[in-house]
């Protein structure tokens, strides 16, 4: 039916230019760093740009899509980041490296804050109402707060663990710790790259677009819409909203994982695991577009960036960023701006002319 | 012929507090039968389509459907796989997403597949996302709606509102449907188009249609039978046009 045809057509091409951003961008970047012509603070910030991006497109499953909110989205990033960093740390020290050995810390990043936020979930979500901020906002001080006391070595009786100090391990000479409480975890192998970055954020736009675009997407949304109808159809509220938490922490897990093997040292920190990420994370979402899955790239990107452009601003650069960040939003939802876009697309009508000629030939067809 | 009895209440009761909203109904239809419930404001209908979709549970009583499953005590999904639909006096659609999602949603627990198979698109996607294409394509045109099939439902006219949530109600294959006020809103000629569809879906689909109504042509034109309820206790109950000559119905609802 042509209906049907046109309707995959247009997520088809909503779905095709988000994969054309990703790659193009990826092109252009290794094109310039081949040539040389990176800067070293943007070579640096290239790993940042796809873990910011994959947790903003993750959070966006659960704000934007799933209609609840999360303020601890940084605490299940901690997770992945630090239970992955003690394997391939534990890894190293028995003198075992390998690329492969990241995708093993992966997939063990992705089902620990996965079953954290499974676990978070299962009295949470059986409730109604802004409870899963509340908790969530919780769960990322607890995490962070416990990673910064955990003491964890291993020697050659197997593993020991400590929330005093070093000394309290009680490691053999063979020993080795590898979490030293506020000084985390030293000496992860440094086995990110931006292109490992890519192909994750790659997988896991995929995974929450074909989830969008299914029965349990669309289940999912229907109980953002309207949960008392979704219900009546015989949608279970507490399974659905559960399915799109968990895969939303566990994709958190994985941008723990590409942080916490981008850099030597891993220390929880509130500026990588408290609340202020959690809510920049949000703030991506936010300003990306609810449920936008290609505005919350361009978001963490763009502001990922500002803040470091903005560096020879020094005391005013957190005034330009919030500027920045208001100006956006009125351009987005003010009702003065809509209208002008509506002139512009008047002035320009090749926008409006596209879809016109679409809809009527839809409704020609159906007739 | 002995007729089915599809949907039995038995002495249901539910208090709020120490407000009886409905108490000691009673109510038996019979299997593709076009029902009727009437009566003033407040005076506790509403309340017993919630009590029948599992929203309320009963202070007493029982509700049966089709003389052997027990529904009281069930969730509202639970009711639903069981055969219950209901549209809502306030229309609740899901509003950011388009008519035909709207239908497809409903046809969910028809067509089940894992999230892994959505994820991974394997070949039970694909199958099933095609026969829900066509079996939600099918039920608009039921509904003369495949043209808006495109649209937000929310961008959707009143009436055309109504009719979809209609729609999406039939969609999870109910034994009865129950519609609250479907023809609120309407004017004459989109109350008589409604009428037509309601006989329609009954015949067509084989349904027994619970309603309520304010819109009395609508009631007398298509119930066949009536329960008239006043301040959560049964009036009058019996056919159409005894039900509508009787005195203390005229009183109380229809007046003089």
């Amino acid at each position: 039916m042509d209906y049907f045809k046109l309707k995959r057509q247009k997520k088809a091409r909503y779905n095709l230019s988000i994969y054309l951003m990703i790659v193009i961008a990826y092109a252009i970047v290794m094109f310039l760093s081949y040539q040389g012509k990176i800067s070293s603070l943007l070579n640096g910030l290239l790993v940042p740009f796809c873990t910011y991006s994959i947790l903003a497109v993750s959070l966006n499953l659960v704000v934007g899509i799933s209609g609840e909110l999360s303020l601890g989205h940084a605490g299940f990033m901690c997770v992945g980041a630090f239970t992955s960093a003690v394997f391939t740390r534990y890894m190293k020290f028995l003198g075992v490296e390998g690329l492969y050995l990241f995708i093993i810390a992966i997939l063990i990043g992705a089902v620990t804050a996965g079953f954290a936020g499974l676990l978070i979930g299962i009295p949470v979500l059986r409730l109604k109402g802004d409870y899963l901020a509340i908790v969530t906002l919780a769960f990322g001080e607890i995490i962070k707060n416990i990673a910064n006391a955990i003491y964890l070595g291993f020697d050659e009786n197997g593993a020991h663990f400590s929330l005093k100090n070093t000394m309290a391990l009680g490691l053999s000479d063979k020993g080795f710790v590898v979490i030293k409480g506020a000084q985390g975890i030293t000496g992860t192998p440094h086995y990110s790259s931006f292109t490992a970055g890519v192909i994750l954020l790659i997988i896991v736009v995929t995974i929450i677009l074909n989830l969008v675009n299914s029965r349990t997407g669309r289940n999912i949304k229907a109980l953002r819409d309207n949960l008392i109808a979704a219900e009546s159809v015989g949608i279970s509220a507490t399974k659905y909203k559960l399915i799109a938490f968990t895969i939303a922490s566990s994709m958190a897990g994985v941008a723990g994982v590409l942080y916490a093997h981008n850099l030597t040292t891993l220390t929880a920190l509130p500026k990588n695991f408290g609340y202020n990420m959690s809510i920049t994370i949000l703030v991506f979402v936010v300003l990306g577009g609810m449920g936008r899955i290609r505005g919350s790239i361009i978001a963490a990107v763009v502001l990922t960036l500002l803040p470091e452009m903005l560096r020879g601003l020094s005391d005013f650069r957190m005034l330009i960023y919030s500027i920045v960040l208001i100006v956006v939003m009125i351009f987005t939802s003010a009702p003065a701006m809509k209208q002008y876009m509506e002139v512009l697309k008047n002035k320009f009508p090749i926008i409006k002319n596209l879809k016109a000629v679409t809809l009527k030939k839809f409704s020609k067809e159906g007739e | 012929m002995k007729e089915n009895i599809m949907l039995s209440v038995k002495n249901l009761s539910i208090q709020f507090g120490g407000l009886h909203a409905v108490e000691n109904f009673n109510l038996s239809i019979r299997e593709n039968e076009l029902y009727g419930l009437i009566g003033p404001n407040g005076a506790g209908k509403t309340t017993i389509f919630n009590l029948l979709t599992g929203v309320y549970k009963p202070t007493s009583g029982t509700i049966m459907l089709n003389g052997v499953n027990k529904i009281n005590g069930k969730n509202t999904i639970e009711i639903n796989k069981m055969g219950i639909a209901r549209t809502f006096q306030n229309i609740r659609l899901f509003h950011k997403l388009t008519v035909h999602d709207n239908v497809k949603i409903a046809l969910q627990n028809k067509y089940r597949y894992s999230t892994i198979s959505g994820i991974l698109r394997l070949p039970r996607y694909h199958r099933y996302e095609a026969l829900m294409d066509e079996e939600a394509m099918a039920l608009l045109k039921v509904f003369n709606l495949e043209n808006d099939a495109m649209m937000k439902s929310a961008n959707l006219p009143y009436g055309k509102q109504r009719k979809l949530e209609i729609a999406r109600a039939i969609a999870t294959n109910p034994k009865v449907l129950l519609l609250d006020e479907p023809a609120a809103g309407m004017n004459e000629n989109e109350t008589k188009e409604l009428m037509n569809t309601i006989r329609l879906i009954r015949d067509k689909f084989n349904m027994t249609v619970l309603l309520i109504e304010h819109d009395m042509k609508l009631v007398k034109g298509i119930c066949e039978e009536l329960t008239v309820l006043n301040f959560g206790k049964v009036l009058a109950q019996g056919e159409t046009n005894e039900v509508l000559k009787n005195k203390e119905v005229i009183k109380a609802y229809l007046g003089e």
